[in-house]
């Protein structure tokens, strides 16, 4: 029996009751997506690819770990030592942390420059920033399973931050925590948000940006609609099917970044004390505060906002601002061009100083706090919002060069 | 009040780098090797011997350390176990953790990643720069942890030194004490290089403890990396085989 796909037998079958081969067309086979992607067209799919990581290491790590307060600590070491192939497990898992906020991050500079968050792709970069924002909270909740003095201390200072609130903080840091300190009843909360909660709503939110994105289509480096010129198939003719073409490069992209992902967690799996921080082998002890509380490297920008602001209140503003701002992105960017290939002398300039003070946030916010040290991040700080605050106004002095009609 | 900087200048002992910054202490790297298996296992003698009393390893099997050490269970049992514990046990101590904190003050601290949280070179020099204090509990003082609530017990194997400052003016006339070098006062059993050489074994087996299978994880790696290697040439000429048609 014949189907409105065409399909016969068992696949035929199942195309009857459920949108198989039509769903595998509509977003590989027969989605079209544009045959300039560059280098910066990787981090997608590798991202996907992390997640996948993330949640299967995650499950097995989940096997053997102990969310309580007495036993957490241990079970990670027992996990290192004692379970077969426990210390592969548990160092992608936490490679694959950091690994996910590089690609992420890579991932979000190539939406920047060729400005694939405008129109018609705004929900795309929304529901990205979303997904950013829950990949921040999995990421700091995961952070304090192991338990070590890290773990503790820095979701002591972040969890604080909530009692800056005016009226409710106090409150609010209370209920957060469990307890009137981090504690064994904090840990166990984390531990549910960490491995159900928060997966959840990711799994969730990378099928809805996926979907948003093959209903529009995607950009490329040239930021050309491809599907404005169509051949007489109907079919994009800058367009090539997502599968074979793109899974075919991307399995190049997979391989390159394992390659990295494995000298890290073969040869280097606490990276310098960037990835797994040195102080975090110590167990957590409420009576002993470090002297210096860093935060993971992803986070240190962030924090260092956080810092640059001599009130509490305003610093915590500043830091929440900072990542609520990406949502207005498509709009303060008024400029009908895309790319950054066919923008003027100024949006490059506000770009290169908006990704260093961002790098420079990032390196500060890993060290100490001088008088000097507070100076730089204050100027980087306000370099980070002056990007947001002076795009409306670019096309008042960008001269934009002409933008083809087909990609190049 | 005079502020006083130390900055150790531990000029006794070579391969030593003075820190630029003022603040903190010259680390001297430990020349450890994790292939070593002698050193490791004299650094597991001196261990159960000199630090357990104190210090436990509450994550590692003595069997596992005897099979990665290489020696056999017997060898464990009959030379490295005085506690009566069973050979599949962790390194535990009969140290009970209320009476330790009585005693110094702090409990002495479980040394099984100790390696990891304050690194090799740390503990080298924590164990080669206990010197003479008479103004601390114990009648010692260490240049790495200043004010440290351990005892020096490996005392009869370093013998006793005592410090050698050297006194700096600033410009603005202030002094500025540093401690320079050390001075053996009663030596011990061993030679100082004797005692550099047993040092080193310690915190060679302290190294291991921290991550056993860190030799093993290397191993595994290279060959996972060939692999993805051989994987990339096939991937990219499929690649290459795919895109012939695209211009």
């Amino acid at each position: 029996m014949a189907n409105t796909q065409g399909t016969t037998g068992l696949l035929g079958w199942v195309d009857e009751r459920f949108p198989l081969t039509k769903m595998i067309r509509e977003h590989l086979t027969e989605y079209y997506a544009p045959k300039n992607f560059n280098f910066w067209y990787f981090f997608g799919s590798l991202a996907l690819l992390v997640l996948v990581n993330q949640i299967l290491t995650g499950i097995w790590l989940t096997m053997s770990y102990k969310p309580s307060a007495t036993d957490a600590f241990a079970s990670v070491e027992y996990i290192m030592r004692d379970v077969d192939w426990g210390w592969l497990i548990r160092y992608m898992h936490s490679t694959g942390a950091s690994a996910f906020f590089i690609v992420v991050y890579l991932h979000m500079f190539r939406a920047l420059i060729y400005g694939s968050y405008k129109k018609p792709r705004e929900l795309i970069w929304i529901f990205g920033v979303v997904i950013f924002l829950a990949l921040m909270a999995e990421a700091f909740m995961g952070y304090l399973l192991p338990w070590g003095q890290m773990s503790y201390w820095g979701a002591q200072v972040i969890i604080s931050l909530f009692s800056a609130i005016p009226g409710i903080g106090p409150d609010l840091s209370l209920w957060i925590r469990g307890d009137y300190v981090i504690s064994d009843a904090t840990l166990n909360r984390f531990f549910s948000l960490h491995v159900i909660a928060v997966p959840l709503v990711l799994v969730g939110l990378v099928v809805a940006h996926i979907l948003a994105l093959h209903e529009v289509g995607s950009n490329n480096p040239d930021g050309v609609e491809i599907k404005k010129v169509k051949g007489a198939d109907g079919k994009p003719l800058d367009g090539i099917p997502f599968h074979p073409y793109y899974t075919v490069k991307d399995l190049v992209g997979v391989v390159v970044f394992l390659i990295f992902f494995s000298v890290v967690i073969f040869f280097m799996p606490e990276m310098g004390g960037y990835f797994l921080e040195h102080p975090n082998f110590d167990p957590a002890d409420s009576m002993k505060t470090p002297l210096h509380i860093a935060p993971v490297w992803y986070f240190t920008p962030f924090y260092a906002m956080l810092r640059a602001v001599p009130d509490k209140l305003g610093g915590v503003i500043t830091m929440i601002g900072a990542i609520v701002i990406l949502f207005f992105l498509p709009w303060l960017d008024r400029s009908p061009v895309k790319s950054i290939r066919y923008r003027g002398f100024p949006f490059k300039l506000l770009l290169a100083a908006f990704v260093v003070s961002f790098l420079i946030l990032g390196y500060l916010g890993a060290l100490p706090t001088t008088p000097g040290r507070t100076d730089l991040a204050r100027i980087s700080t306000v370099i980070y919002f002056a990007f947001f605050f002076l795009l409306p106004f670019l096309p008042l002095i960008e001269k934009t060069k002409p933008v083809p009609e087909r990609v190049t | 009040m005079k502020k006083i900087l130390i900055a150790f200048a531990l000029l006794a002992l070579p391969g030593l780098t003075l820190a630029s910054g003022g603040e903190g202490f010259p680390l001297e790297k430990a020349p450890i090797d994790l292939h070593n298996k002698a050193s490791l296992q004299k650094g597991a003698k001196l261990f159960v011997n000199y630090c357990m009393g104190c210090h436990s390893l509450e994550h590692q099997r003595y069997n596992r350390m005897g099979r990665d050490i290489g020696l056999t269970d017997e060898q464990v049992k009959n030379n490295l176990i005085f506690t009566g514990a069973k050979i599949g046990e962790t390194m535990k101590n009969a140290m009970p953790k209320a009476d330790a904190k009585r005693w110094f003050g702090v409990a002495p601290p479980d040394l099984s990643v100790i390696s990891r949280s304050r690194g090799v070179d740390y503990l080298y020099t924590y164990l080669l720069t206990f010197y003479q204090d008479s103004t601390r509990p114990y009648g010692v003082n260490n240049a790495a942890f200043p004010n440290s609530g351990m005892p020096h017990v490996l005392w009869e194997l370093q013998g006793m030194q005592k410090p050698v400052y050297e006194t700096h003016k600033d410009h603005d006339g202030n002094e500025t004490k540093i401690l320079k070098e050390f001075e053996l006062v009663q030596p011990g059993s061993m030679s100082p290089p004797q005692y550099k050489e047993a040092v080193t074994d310690l915190v060679n087996f302290l190294a291991y403890v921290g991550e056993p299978i860190q030799l093993e994880r290397q191993r595994v790696g290279i060959w996972v990396i060939l692999f993805l290697g051989l994987a990339f040439v096939v991937f990219y000429l499929l690649k290459k085989e795919y895109w012939k048609d695209v211009h």
